[in-house]
């Protein structure tokens, strides 16, 4: 009897924890459902693919052109769900550069894209309201449903969703989808964790939204390796988004991600503000690899090694990308993380 | 052959950001001339560095109105000037004053020019002369003593009134190519071997000035035979096709009649029709889409080179610049 007592207590003990933990889980996070709960959520009516945000990211460029011939070809059968394919910064494209005046992608936060337009406004500010009065507008009814965005890096990425962090359980969904499906290449997420409003880049605009970062792959230069991840990841993306749409469970569970944590910039000569020092080879191509305290970051010109000395150990990535260098970013480093995924399903209109 | 005497290398030039976005050589150059105030102890001959194209390094661009490596022509050199003349064939007749007159006697002896490829190529010289045989030797040393890096010499056969490239404005030149990298970043493998590989030159140097013997002997080179685009829409002109994986970073892979060149964008194999086995090289070199190259062909062979040694009588004594 006194054993059943002490058990009950015990049971009643952890029940109240368990009940207490979840409720602390959702107010912190007030849309995140209870671990593994089924989750019904719209279904994905249309979808846009973009490529050439930026200029020189000639992947996305070539895939969204021989998208745009099979659809040419084939209408409304091309792909089991209607796509949108847009080339988002033809200027750029046209010169193969990043970006003609600013960085389009970094132009849709809320505040830009309702600020009014003016005559010195720069190109990729303009285009930022086009894309957004075509695909969105950004936080409203009509906005896309779901927004791929394809990029390429310089850096030794593999394949790499990158996800704003609230609610995104659509991009997270599909995420685990490409990391089972694809064999031949590494599947990541990252995460920022920044609210919708400030949220700069293209994909924000639509409902869902992720970006595709494919590497490594010189700006400029188009790869036959990484044009068939990069096709093969838009394929199953379509494809999960079709069999969402078709109304069946998608089981959740466990996906591992990386959270933003912070950058860090390359040591600069104090007057010039010149580039002092390059990645260490032992950092370089080491993406996603844990960087511990101690840990080689760059090698200076003149031959010393400069060493990772916070305490904590962290994931590096974007190492070395090229675009970077003008941000004052030589790497980004992340948290991993594992995050517990619902169940979902399409709801029926 | 007999040994042949040659003078000595009193004026050497070392020049980076011909192309403004190929970073090892902008970073080098910098980096000694940071240093050229520290540098103690004589040198038998001066070493001068130069920013090819300062306009384009600060814009990390290859070239802002023309490209500078295709500028040193004689009919370029010598074109007349207006408010209208791009910027780089103003820049290249700038070089030739200070670096030239190409064809001169008052030329630079040796010009080095530091580039970087976004193909896999290794460290490659690339010259106008397949008989420079003071280029051919220091060639032949860097292959010796540099351990981490295969080194190549590229001949393209062209008389040098019609070399267009920096290098060709000394009386000996060549330029250092290392890949790959991507255009608008440095790695630091790569950054150390063309460091190495400058000393090694320099090396080189001080021992011809002091009257080493060099003996001679044989050594392979790849003279350039045609260069094969990309397939285009005919209208567009877009390009349809990407290098083929099993092409993609096989620089220097024997291409045999039949072997995959390109993979198009809806899966189909473009095979190499030429009818003999050539070299691929400049494999998918992102600055050549523009100008209609998807790789370089070369055919190889072994040159004889002479023995040669300075000839001191005519040894002057050069002061560090």
């Amino acid at each position: 009897m006194r054993d059943l007592f002490i058990d009950t207590q015990m049971a009643l003990m952890l029940a109240t924890l368990l009940f207490l933990r979840n409720r602390c889980l959702e107010k912190f996070n007030p849309q995140r459902p209870l671990q593994m709960e089924l989750l019904t959520l719209p279904a994905l009516h249309r979808m846009a693919i973009c490529g050439g945000t930026h200029g020189n990211e000639m992947t996305g460029v070539y895939l969204v052109q021989e998208m745009a011939r099979r659809q040419k070809e084939l209408g409304d059968k091309a792909w089991p769900v209607p796509i949108v394919l847009v080339l988002s910064n033809p200027r750029a494209m046209k010169e193969c550069r990043r970006y003609t005046e600013t960085d389009l992608n970094r132009c849709f936060t809320s505040s830009i894209l309702s600020t009014p337009i003016s005559g010195s406004s720069p190109y990729e500010v303009r285009r930022a309201h086009e894309l957004n009065a075509l695909l969105g507008p950004k936080d409203s009814k009509e906005a896309i449903d779901i927004l791929c965005d394809l990029h390429n890096t310089t850096s030794n990425m593999g394949v790499t969703l990158i996800s704003y962090a609230p609610n995104e359980w659509i991009s997270l969904h599909i995420y685990k989808y490409l990391k089972m499906k694809m064999t031949s290449v590494p599947v990541r997420l990252f995460m920022v964790n920044i609210p919708i409003n400030e949220a700069y880049s293209l994909e924000s605009v639509g409902k869902n939204g992720f970006s595709l970062e494919v590497g490594p792959q010189p700006h400029g230069v188009l790869r036959a390796d990484t044009y068939n991840y990069m096709k093969e990841a838009i394929e199953l993306a379509i494809e999960w988004v079709s069999l969402f749409n078709s109304g069946a469970v998608i089981e959740g569970g466990e996906v591992e991600t990386h959270m933003f944590h912070k950058s860090i910039d390359y040591p600069r000569d104090p007057e010039s503000n010149q580039m002092t020092a390059a990645i260490h080879p032992q950092l370089q191509d080491q993406d996603f690899c844990c960087l511990k305290p101690g840990d080689p970051m760059f090698l200076s010109f003149s031959g010393e090694t400069v060493c990772y000395k916070e305490e904590d150990s962290l994931y590096p990535f974007f190492i070395n990308e090229c675009a970077y260098y003008e941000k004052g970013i030589a790497f980004h480093l992340a948290r991993k993380t594992t995050l517990n995924i619902p169940s979902v399903k399409a709801q029926k209109d | 052959m007999s040994t042949v005497s040659l003078p000595a290398l009193s004026r050497v030039a070392v020049c980076g950001g011909t192309h403004g976005n190929e970073l090892t050589g902008v970073y080098l150059v910098r980096e000694r001339l940071k240093k050229k105030q520290q540098r103690e102890g004589q040198e038998s001959f001066s070493v001068t560095m130069v920013m090819g194209n300062p306009r384009a390094v600060q814009q990390c661009r290859r070239y802002t109105e023309a490209d500078l490596n295709r500028c040193f022509t004689r009919a370029t050199l010598n074109s007349p000037i207006s408010d209208k003349t791009p910027y780089e064939i103003v820049r290249s007749q700038e070089l030739n004053g200070l670096l030239g007159p190409k064809g001169s006697p008052k030329a630079m002896d040796l010009v080095c020019d530091l580039h970087n490829t976004t193909a896999n190529m290794g460290l490659c010289f690339i010259t106008f002369s397949d008989s420079d045989w003071i280029s051919l030797h220091i060639y032949r040393h860097l292959q010796r003593e540099l351990a981490t890096i295969p080194v190549r010499y590229i001949h393209f056969d062209l008389p040098k009134s019609e070399a267009y490239s920096l290098e060709s404005v000394g009386k000996h030149g060549f330029a250092m190519e290392i890949g790959p990298q991507p255009h608008g970043s440095v790695r630091s493998n790569v950054f150390v071997a063309m460091q190495e590989g400058i000393e090694l030159m320099l090396e080189w140097i001080r021992l011809f000035n002091s009257g080493t013997l060099f003996e001679g002997g044989s050594v392979e080179v790849f003279t350039l035979v045609k260069n094969i685009d990309y397939p285009r829409d005919p209208e567009t002109r877009s390009i349809t096709a990407a290098i083929h994986p099993e092409l993609q970073d096989r620089d220097f892979c024997l291409l045999h009649p039949g072997d995959p060149l390109f993979l198009s964008f809806s899966g189909e194999t473009l095979r190499y029709k030429g009818k003999e086995p050539l070299y691929p090289f400049f494999v998918n070199e992102c600055a050549y889409y523009e100008t209609g190259i998807a790789l370089s062909l070369a055919s190889r062979r072994r040159v004889t080179i002479p023995s040669i040694q300075c000839n001191r009588d005519r040894l002057t004594m050069g002061t560090d610049a």
